[in-house]
């Protein structure tokens, strides 16, 4: 289990974060967004201490993809794993064993015995991927693991990201990127102003955002729902209606207004995607 | 965690051990120092002409020198000088290389600074043969021969030899010595700590501290790379101070292994405690820049020092080397590493100068591992592409 424990931390005048409280329990994979994710991140690895507040790692082993990360140049791929293992506390053997094992699990046997400088900058990136995971961690933390990859690397990792939390590893993964926490974290939290403003699993902070309703109504006039309580209208546009409810509006009485004004084509509630959420969250 | 400081010491020991620089290194390095003990060698430097000047009774055997010195290999050209006075001037100029005088049985020979063993060897067996004739020609009756007595009495016989400006062959040798153990500190800790700084500087570049740091904490992954490499360094020292020793001994440089080995110990001692002392400072200095460009520039400043404490100590060894500036300069922490072993190469350090420097250092030791640590943790993951230090001391991150 990882908890943050309204941690804050200032470099100077800059404010990284001021209040961060968070948990991520066994199993579970927690996505991070907004401003700050890497100091957090850091904080919780044990890079950096925090000025106040207090970061508590239970499990041994941690796992670290830090957001710029680089390997030896002149150390050979399965040497660079087994010392990062070694430094994680792993014994000689299960190092080297660990070493082959994710080597292999990130394609990239055959180069297990070249120099981190002789691989391409595809393999160096998923040699770093290997590298956060030889320890077999407890705990782990990925800052922006996605950036730079292609696809099947972006597949394999959102695999084994899984298959760690199945086998009870606490993962924390900062990411901007909306699909990632969608397709891959049980709960997620957005930084704003150095504040986890929103915490949640996804359902939960989809649910609280706006809904949205695409209503075609060919006939209606323009501002047909401009006075119904509870609605901001977003556009209109060739009979199509983007409408906005507040929390609470009845979308019904949304129906019933259309087809007061004639037939209605199509009626749809709009799943709000994460990114609105974000930005829902960030502006409100 | 002493286990982290040692898997970060093995894989600097080898990282570098293996690689072709270290080796060519420690060769070019032994090859030089075996290159400088042969000059010192008389060994190589008879393939020259000796001229050698001949007075009085002496020329008598001019003829027989030239033939003896031909037979052990070395050629002499003999000349007669009438004027004693002027003979001794011409051995002070370096005209003359020696000036033979006396009665052929017992001659004298006059040199600049020393005679060498074969020319001494040539003269001796002259005046032998002259002791012998003349103790064969008094004899009238061989039955009253005492061969013992005659044989002791030619062996006792020998060359007398002056010398115009005697040099203590001793403290000569001493000094070659002092000086040597001098310049390979000076370039053991130049070349290590520079490795320390470049080391620190690689991983900032390539970016692979922020892996080792969520393993290891930087302290000890500081005393870690400060370990490997000064091991390293005191194995590259080992084996060229060895080197040194054995082609000292071997050429007959060294007149004896105590003092050579005294100055070696001290050598290595002192390396470590230098070592230790510059390795932090390196490191926080290499910790301020993220690229290997910068490094020469940043590192200028401690450099500078180890340039000062050599030169300095080149300078004051080689002319008074118990004097004030001298025992001061010793004295200083920084300096310390590199001249005191130097003054006890030349067994001209008090006990308690030597416990004083070892005090001082070591105390200086501590307080710049703190101050290095610091600025070393707190700039290691800085991305800036300089550091100032007054960032790097502020406590904050």
């Amino acid at each position: 289990m990882l908890e943050l424990d309204r941690v804050a931390k200032r470099f100077g005048d800059v404010v990284a974060c001021a209040d961060v409280s968070l948990t991520v329990r066994y199993g579970e994979v927690f996505g991070l967004a907004g401003a700050g994710k890497t100091t957090v991140l850091r904080i919780a690895a044990g890079l950096l201490a925090p000025d106040s507040g207090a970061v508590r790692r239970s499990g041994e082993r941690l796992g670290y993809l830090p957001e710029t990360r680089g390997l030896y140049p002149r150390m050979r791929v399965l040497d660079q794993l087994t010392y990062l293992a070694e430094l994680h506390g792993a014994d000689a053997n299960e190092a080297v064993r660990a070493a082959e094992i994710w080597a292999a699990r990130f394609g990239l046997r055959s180069r297990r015995l070249d120099r981190v400088r002789q691989l391409s900058s595809a393999d160096q990136r998923r040699l770093c991927l290997a590298a956060a995971f030889v320890s077999f961690p407890d705990v782990l933390v990925l800052d922006e693991p996605f950036a730079g990859l292609d696809t099947s690397s972006a597949e394999t990792l959102t695999e084994v990201v899984r298959e760690r939390a199945s086998s009870g590893t606490a993962v924390l993964l900062a990411t901007d990127e909306l699909a990632v926490v969608e397709g891959l974290c049980d709960r997620a939290g957005v930084l704003h102003n150095g504040r986890v403003v929103a915490e949640g699993t996804v359902e939960e902070l989809r649910a609280a955002a706006h809904v949205e309703l695409v209503v075609d109504a060919p006939s209606a006039r323009q501002d047909w729902a401009a006075g119904l309580p509870g609605v901001t209208v977003l556009s209109v546009h060739n009979g199509l209606t983007r409408l906005a409810l507040t929390d609470g509006a009845d979308d019904q009485a949304v129906l019933a207004a259309a087809l007061a004004t004639g037939p209605v084509r199509s009626f749809s509630r709009v799943l709000p995607s994460l990114a609105d959420v974000f930005r829902d969250v960030v502006t409100r | 965690m002493s286990r982290a400081v040692w898997l970060v010491a093995r894989r600097e020991v080898n990282a570098r051990l293996r690689t072709r620089s270290f080796v060519i290194g420690t060769v070019v390095s032994a090859l030089l120092l075996a290159g400088f003990v042969l000059t010192q060698s008389t060994v190589f430097d008879g393939h020259h002409r000796d001229t050698i000047g001949m007075n009085g009774q002496a020329i008598a055997v001019a003829g027989q020198l030239a033939e003896e010195a031909r037979a052990v290999g070395r050629e002499v050209r003999t000349v007669e000088v009438t004027n004693l006075a002027d003979g001794r001037a011409q051995v002070a100029s370096g005209a003359l290389d020696a000036l033979v005088s006396g009665a052929p049985a017992a001659l004298t020979v006059l040199v600049n600074q020393s005679l060498d063993d074969e020319l001494r060897g040539v003269l001796n067996g002259l005046v032998r043969q002259q002791v012998l004739r003349g103790q064969l020609a008094a004899l009238e009756d061989t039955t009253g021969l005492d061969v013992d007595g005659v044989l002791r009495t030619v062996a006792e016989a020998h060359v007398t030899v002056r010398t115009l400006s005697p040099v203590d062959t001793r403290s000569d040798e001493r000094l070659s010595l002092a000086l040597v153990v001098v310049a390979l500190l000076y370039l053991a800790l130049l070349l290590y700590g520079s490795l320390v700084a470049q080391g620190v500087v690689e991983e900032k570049s390539s970016r692979v501290v922020e892996f080792l740091l969520a393993a290891v904490r930087p302290r000890w992954l500081l005393a870690g790379k400060v370990a490997g490499l000064g091991v390293v360094g005191l194995i590259q020292l080992v084996i060229v101070g060895v080197v040194g020793l054995v082609v000292g001994l071997a050429t007959s440089v060294l007149s004896s292994v105590g003092p050579a080995l005294v100055a070696l110990g001290w050598g290595l001692l002192w390396y470590v405690l230098g070592f230790l002392l510059y390795a932090t400072v390196f490191a926080a200095v290499g910790a301020l820049v993220s690229r290997q460009e910068d490094v020469q520039s940043v590192l200028m400043p401690v450099t500078a020092v180890l340039v000062v404490a050599f030169v300095l100590g080149f300078a004051v060894l080689s002319r008074n080397p118990t004097g004030a500036t001298t025992t001061v300069l010793s004295l200083v922490p920084p300096l310390s590493p590199i001249l005191m072993p130097g003054r006890l190469a030349l067994a001209a350090a008090p006990v308690w100068q030597v416990l004083l420097a070892l005090a001082l250092t070591v105390a200086t030791i501590v307080l710049l591992a703190r101050l290095g640590g610091m600025v070393y943790q707190n700039s290691l993951l800085r991305k800036d592409s300089r550091v100032t230090l007054r960032q790097a001391l502020r406590r904050t991150s």
